[in-house]
């Protein structure tokens, strides 16, 4: 008994084990398509986008019940970039998992391109909705579950939002009508990388205390660590577990994860050029051997 | 008081009419889904609160959050309509841009409370850019309705289209002008009184002041040309263009700031092709005031002896 018992965990263990292996690789295609398509680009937001990636990789890799073929499919999960200038992350995990080719990807922000600078749903079907005003998608991703509900559909709602995006009043009007409504198949995750474009977050407007704003709104809050896969995935359990009221994950995470030049500096927030060093420098560090570096920048 | 040119003055509001229409058409359209910022009441869609509760979404008072919403309402199939005052439309109109317009949204926006019409509650309260901002963005119907007929047909239509709309309604009782017979059709005018000596063209309530300000023309021998335009945008270009060449002379009427309106929409379609003497009725790029609508109209320059007015003065440049 006791060793069937074993083996079983054992199975589990190994399957789970896989996964994560599996999702972290996702997480390091994402970072290096990420920076190849903003080196590509010219312009981009590289610092949102690296401290997204894990919780992007999960996203897809193991939580969202939508697959390339079933993109038109109303019983779909739901997954809203409402931080759009991650858009470089989104579209190349995106790519990992087939919703479109990865080198397609790399025409980010190129006339004619359907990957503009900030997600748009009308040149890519599979990003649900067009982002890039802060706190925008948020309410779109609640009046998607708000109308799931209504149309006794049980599929769930993601959205990605940035930390400076809380200082949206839009996200508080959102947050409030969300738990009144009781929208359990909601989940919001919250990028914690205490950078924002100009400086700190506690230097242009305090969010803290962050948690206890989102249980005085009665969410049902965990905090992660959001580069750790497991505790990625724990959380989505947590949240899909959760009845009669929103989740909300706030992942803490380091700006610019991966590329130690950019971590924790607010100058790689906004919309930089990278040079050709600069790309390289940061694909050698995520881990890239010359072959990948040459496959990502010499396209 | 009375006036032979319409059916009758005080029928019921704009608002109303559209939220008697609403409920009446929601089992028809079951996808049909009504939003709300706490002003029902003043809306018309208290009318849908009664008889299909379960369609009123509540969002508090908090439009941005309602009108992005919509957008994602919208995105997994059903059919929103947004409900709130003028000027708290514009407040959202961002929201409406990116997430309804950009993001191709098939969700209807409806603002009672525009223009002067709103009387008493004052300046702060009367949306008088409405029409010319939401024009502004691409892929935006705008349609203003002129009585509680037409209001209630508009309705129907909108419904029935694909693709975001606004459309305003009003706060005080609307004079009735059309009867049973009437006909709406997104993107199109109607001549309602045949002239060749001017058009009036107008729309929302203006409309019924161009048909008082017509009977007082005639009275003096200037046969004017009457046009109802609901829909500003997309305009009746064909129409506006023919009454251009039959009649040589145009007013445009409405309740709204002279800029970027109907005038500017009638005025863009005739600058390329077709161009004739004008004369804008509006609210001259000023805020508006307390009072009640038909004061308001007078003091601000918008009443039916204004639209006479401007009609005899655009005579005397298409004489010169």
């Amino acid at each position: 008994m006791n060793l069937h018992i074993h083996s079983v965990d054992g199975e589990i263990a190994t399957l789970s084990s896989s996964l994560e292996a599996q999702l972290a690789d996702a997480a390091r295609f994402v970072r290096m398509h990420a920076v190849a398509s903003i080196y590509h680009a010219g312009s981009g937001h590289p610092g949102g986008a690296l401290s997204s990636a894990d919780l992007l990789a999960c996203l897809y890799g193991a939580e969202l019940n939508v697959w390339p073929r079933g993109v038109n499919d109303p019983t779909r999960d739901r997954f809203v970039l409402s931080k759009g200038h991650a858009a470089p992350a989104l579209y190349a995990a995106g790519a990992y998992y087939g919703f479109c080719k990865p080198k397609d990807a790399l025409t980010l922000r190129k006339l004619n391109s359907p990957f503009q600078g900030h997600p748009h749903v009308r040149d890519l079907p599979w990003v649900e909705t067009s982002t890039g005003s802060l706190g925008q998608g948020f309410s779109v991703a609640l009046g998607m579950a708000l109308g799931l509900k209504m149309l006794k559909k049980s599929a769930r709602v993601y959205a990605l939002l940035g930390d400076g995006e809380l200082q949206e009043g839009e996200v508080w009007e959102a947050a409030m009508a969300a738990a009144h409504h009781g929208l359990e198949n909601l989940c919001v995750l919250i990028d914690y990388n205490k950078l924002q474009s100009d400086a700190p977050n506690d230097k242009i407007v305090r969010l803290e205390p962050l948690a206890a704003k989102w249980r005085a709104f009665e969410w049902g809050v965990v905090e992660i660590d959001g580069h750790s896969i497991p505790e990625i995935l724990k959380a989505f359990r947590r949240a899909t577990a959760t009845t009669g009221r929103p989740s909300v994950i706030i992942a803490h995470t380091t700006k610019g994860k991966g590329v130690p030049f950019m971590e924790n500096i607010p100058a790689w927030h906004g919309s930089v050029k990278l040079m050709r060093k600069q790309a390289e420098e940061a694909l050698t560090a995520l881990g890239a051997n010359d072959a990948e570096i040459k496959e990502f920048l010499d396209v | 008081m009375s006036n032979p040119a319409l059916i009758a003055t005080a029928g019921d509001s704009l608002r109303e009419a559209f939220g008697k229409a609403l409920s009446s058409l929601a089992d028809e359209f079951p996808r049909l889904v009504v939003l709300d910022a706490d002003i029902a009441g003043g809306t018309g869609v208290h009318h849908i609160r009664k008889s299909h509760p379960e369609r009123l979404v509540q969002f508090g008072i908090a439009e941005q959050n309602m009108m992005a919403a919509a957008g994602g309402m919208a995105a997994v199939g059903l059919l929103p309509v947004v409900t709130s005052f003028a000027v708290f439309c514009l407040r959202a109109i961002e929201q409406a841009r990116l997430s309804i317009c950009y993001a191709g949204r098939n969700a209807k926006i409806v603002a009672s409370h525009p223009g002067l019409d709103v009387g008493p509650d004052g300046g702060s309260a009367q949306a008088l850019e409405d029409i010319a901002a939401f024009r502004a963005i691409p892929g935006m119907t705008v349609i203003s309705p002129a009585d509680a007929t037409e209001m209630a047909l508009a309705t129907r239509a909108m419904l029935e289209f694909h693709g975001p709309i606004y459309m305003r309604t009003g706060r005080s009782p609307a004079n009735r002008i059309f009867d049973d017979t009437h006909q709406f059709e997104i993107g199109k005018g109607q001549v309602l009184r045949d002239g060749r000596d001017l058009t009036i063209i107008a729309c929302g309530v203006e409309v019924s002041r161009a048909l008082i300000a017509f009977e007082q023309l005639k009275a003096e021998g200037i046969h004017a040309r009457v046009v109802n335009m609901p829909t500003i945008k997309p305009i009746d270009t064909a129409l506006i263009r023919k009454c251009s060449r039959e009649t040589g002379a145009i007013v445009t009427a409405e309740d709204h700031n002279i800029y970027g309106g109907l005038g500017g929409a009638v005025a863009e379609a005739l600058a390329a092709t077709t161009p004739c003497p004008m004369e804008f009725v509006g609210v001259k790029d000023v805020f508006g005031a307390s009072g009640e609508p038909d004061e308001l109209a007078e003091y601000f320059g918008i009443s039916a002896s204004h639209i006479a007015e401007a009609a005899r003065q655009v005579l005397k440049r298409k004489r010169k």
